[in-house]
């Protein structure tokens, strides 16, 4: 069994001969089928005398650059639009892909393939999408010269590839999507900051697409990494409600009050209504503040605890607030009345004895600020007292909820 | 002084809460070769060319109304388009055709400079390439967003013209009548002049520059709307420039001293004699920013739309690992535009008037492809263009090319 390389644009026009070695036509395009195999070349489209035809891959006898292809059987079927072929001319050439490995977007110039023998028949399969100058060089000369010279003038360009298996196609219709078994499962598992930085480079119709198929937590980090607001905004309506109301759960309430906020009333009423009650009051809490105000700023996740707990309630609290834990760097003590009495570092907790009221372990002084205090002394605040979280109360003096520095640096970024 | 000081501050918001694409593009429009064609045009000919304005208004409305509403439907950038719809080659002529065209407009925006430091008796061999370097700082490592602003409010010089053009006592009647009584000459330096007004005013870049800006600012095809009316007023505003660039030359050159050819910018600064001593400083002054405000956006612009459409990376926040060829076009476009202006008894004047009539003579190529992708349904949906505008570009395109041949026809002849 040998192998060799071909490129699609050698393999689209290479002619095609029946038993008795008479041209039936060239080859238009090639598709593979998903769901069958996920790299095979299934069918061959041939332009014949009147239509296209369908060849399917168990009826080519032998296939190469030199010869065409030779077909073992010619009960051909005329070729109609099937939804679950992928034809590489029509719907991967000069199409936008997400190179998975890589981490960005990219455009497909050309495809390699390999052709194997196995004695009975040649199988085409796809092996690599080219992006780079080599592909687009190829691409230009095709068929203006013969593909032998294309072959030696490019090796002077270096190649650049990606592997079949960390291409991912964007499809935006979900039925086709479905059809052709394209999944995004491998995105979910990138970092979000990367996701976002892709979203940003795809056209709306394709974000929309990778946001209605990932889960809900991933689609809430990468959302929330997504630079432009009027981005995330334009994301979140293109979304059905439902989906919009689970990524707002996935994401931490004030971000998602913000954005919220900068939706059209209808559609953010359209969106609170299909979130959780429990995420939908903390939400809409944080929606009555004004954006440039601590209440606007802060959210409301937090660990806090009476006045007189010790070093082991604490693990006993954290325990209960695995999903807390990420950001956590400050505990808060609070009254009978709810009041905010004392900010405890976290590090101080873990090398104290289980015994110990971490009342004791408090820092020196309590900063706080008021709910309607302004975005501008708050940055003040954060820098003057080289801060990571701030907490925040109301008229009473209840903790309403805290700051953090991830806040603080959006607020200077967005100037 | 404080009151007056706050009111000023207003207007300047009021002034920049307008400003989009549209209008940042209708600015943009009237750069070194929109003042020097215009000026030519009027001191050649006097009102005779004032017919094309008309029609020129009316192909500039359609041509960025197409482009916008393609950006804001689809989301994605002109040369995006044309490579996903019609393929790699057409892509790649296309992008060659507009790097060339586009380097000799970078070209004119540094002959622009040159010569409007000269009024200061500035030698070019200083100016230029301490202005090249400025620029490509500004765009890779300042902060070209804040600048912008400056640029835009600069733009306030074209006011001088309007002045100008009621100061120089013109004839308003017959230039009322030539306003719309078409008069086609078949002179070389007629038709030349022509193609050159069209191509300055409806330059190819614009359309991928505003099309990319559209997109950038995330506008959907919901708020449109707003887009179509800033579109249009920009065309409108520069339109009326124009206008009076040409009325106040007519009177200040035609008139005053028959019909030049003006061969530098001393003599097209003329246009604003009714200044007396203050004419050179306003125009050069005016001259140099349009110049440095159009050679910050085209290269930028060429880079990215090049880099768009063969699907290399792109953008000024890459680094110059990641995004190679996007750099190399970028500085190359700098260097090159800058580079040939320094060669010594270069005709800077004549440069910009060719670059002009290059970019008419490629126009017709964007449009036929405009025109194709906005009336692809798949494409725009509901979005597609009306008949009578589809019957008016496609009678703009045959004209243009019409005018093109027309006058490589009467060169040749005339030979």
């Amino acid at each position: 069994m040998t192998e060799q390389l071909l490129y699609f644009t050698e393999l689209i026009s290479m002619p095609v001969y029946d038993l008795k070695g008479r041209r039936i036509g060239r080859v238009k395009d090639a598709a593979i089928v998903p769901l069958v195999h996920a790299a095979r070349i299934d069918r061959f489209l041939v332009g014949g005398e009147y239509s296209w035809l369908t060849i399917r891959y168990d009826q080519v006898r032998s296939l190469s650059l030199a010869d065409g292809i030779r077909l073992s059987d010619e009960q051909l079927v005329p070729y109609h639009d099937d939804e679950y072929m992928l034809r590489i001319g029509r719907d991967l050439l000069d199409q936008q892909i997400i190179d998975v490995n890589g981490r960005k977007v990219v455009r497909v110039n050309d495809v390699t393939m390999t052709i194997a023998h196995d004695g009975q028949r040649d199988t085409v399969s796809v092996l690599e999408v080219d992006i780079g100058i080599r592909s687009i060089f190829r691409r230009v000369a095709q068929g203006l010269m013969p593909p032998r010279w294309i072959r030696r003038l490019q090796w002077r360009i270096p190649p650049n590839s990606i592997r079949w298996d960390f291409a991912n196609v964007v499809e935006p219709d979900p039925q086709r999507r479905l059809r052709l078994n394209i999944s995004y499962t491998k995105l979910e598992e990138m970092h979000p900051a990367d996701l976002a930085d892709i979203v940003e480079e795809l056209g709306p119709a394709e974000r929309g697409a990778i946001f209605e198929t990932i889960d809900s937590e991933a689609a809430a980090d990468a959302l929330s990494e997504v630079e432009d607001p009027k981005m995330q905004v334009n994301i979140l309506e293109s979304l059905e409600p439902e989906k919009a109301a689970d990524i707002m759960e996935e994401m931490a309430p004030d971000e998602a009050a913000d954005l919220l906020n900068e939706l059209e009333d209808e559609t953010s009423e359209e969106i609170l209504d299909e979130m959780d009650s429990a995420e939908k009051s903390e939400v809409q809490e944080l929606l009555e503040f004004r954006e440039d105000t601590a209440g606007g700023m802060m959210n409301t996740e937090y660990v806090a605890l009476h006045d007189n707990a010790t070093a082991n309630d604490v693990m006993a609290a954290l325990r209960g607030n695995e999903d807390l834990l990420d950001g956590l760097n400050t505990l808060f003590l609070i009254d009978e009345e709810e009041r905010l009495t004392a900010a405890v570092p976290l590090a101080r907790v873990l090398i104290a004895a289980p015994e110990t009221r971490i009342r004791e372990l408090a820092s020196d002084t309590l900063i706080q600020v008021p709910v309607n205090e302004k975005e501008n002394r708050i940055t003040e605040i954060f820098d003057k007292y080289n801060l990571l979280t701030l907490p925040v109360v109301d008229e009473e003096g209840k903790l309403a909820g805290v700051i953090t520095a991830d806040d603080v640096i959006s607020v200077l970024r967005a100037r | 002084m404080k009151g007056l000081f706050w009111r000023f501050r207003y207007h300047l918001a009021v002034f920049f809460a307008v400003i989009g694409p549209g209008f940042v593009t209708a600015v943009v429009d009237n750069d070194s070769g929109g003042i020097l064609t215009y000026s030519q045009a009027g001191a050649m000919f006097g009102y005779l060319p004032l017919w094309t304005l008309l029609p020129i208004t009316l192909l500039l409305i359609i041509a960025q109304e197409m482009c916008s509403r393609m950006g804001a439907v689809t989301g994605k950038g002109l040369s995006d388009l044309i490579r996903e719809e019609f393929g790699l080659r057409a892509t790649f002529i296309m992008m060659a055709l507009l790097v060339a065209v586009n380097l000799t407009n970078v070209m004119s925006e540094f002959a622009g400079v040159a010569s409007s430091l000269e009024l200061f008796g500035i030698s070019k061999y200083i100016s230029v390439p301490l202005c090249a370097v400025a620029v490509w700082f500004l765009v890779v490592k300042g902060n070209y967003q804040s600048v912008e602003k400056i640029f835009l409010f600069a733009c306030v010089f074209y006011i001088t013209y309007v002045i100008s053009g009621f100061l120089v006592k013109p004839d308003w009647k017959s230039a009322a009548l030539y306003s719309v009584k078409p008069v086609l000459l078949l002179e070389p330096s007629y038709i030349y002049m022509l193609i050159g007004m069209v191509g300055t005013t409806i330059a190819p870049w614009m359309q991928f520059y505003l099309q990319a800006a559209v997109v950038e600012k995330g506008v959907t095809a919901k708020e449109y709307g707003e887009s179509r009316i800033e579109v249009i007023v920009g065309c409108f505003m520069t339109s009326v420039i124009a206008f009076f660039i040409i009325v106040a030359c007519a009177g200040a050159i035609y008139h005053a001293k028959g019909p030049t050819d003006i061969k530098d910018a001393a003599e097209a600064a003329l246009g604003l004699k009714p200044f007396g001593q203050y004419a050179f400083l306003l125009f050069s002054a005016g001259l140099f920013n349009a110049s440095i405000f159009a050679a910050c956006i085209l290269p930028l612009s060429t880079a990215y739309s090049v880099c768009e459409g063969l699907g290399f990376e792109s953008g000024v926040n890459k680094r110059l690992r990641e995004a190679p060829i996007f750099y190399f076009l970028y500085t190359a476009l700098i260097v090159v535009g800058a580079g040939v202006i320094l060669i010594p008894k270069f005709p800077l004047v004549q440069m910009i008037l060719l670059s002009q009539v290059l970019n008419g003579a490629l126009l017709p190529l964007v449009l036929i492809y405009m025109i194709l992708l906005i009336n692809r349904k798949e494409l725009m949906g509901e979005w597609t263009n009306s008949g009578w505008v589809n019957g008016v570009s496609w009678f703009m395109v045959v004209f243009m090319i019409g005018l093109t041949l027309a006058y490589v026809g009467i060169t040749i002849h005339s030979l």
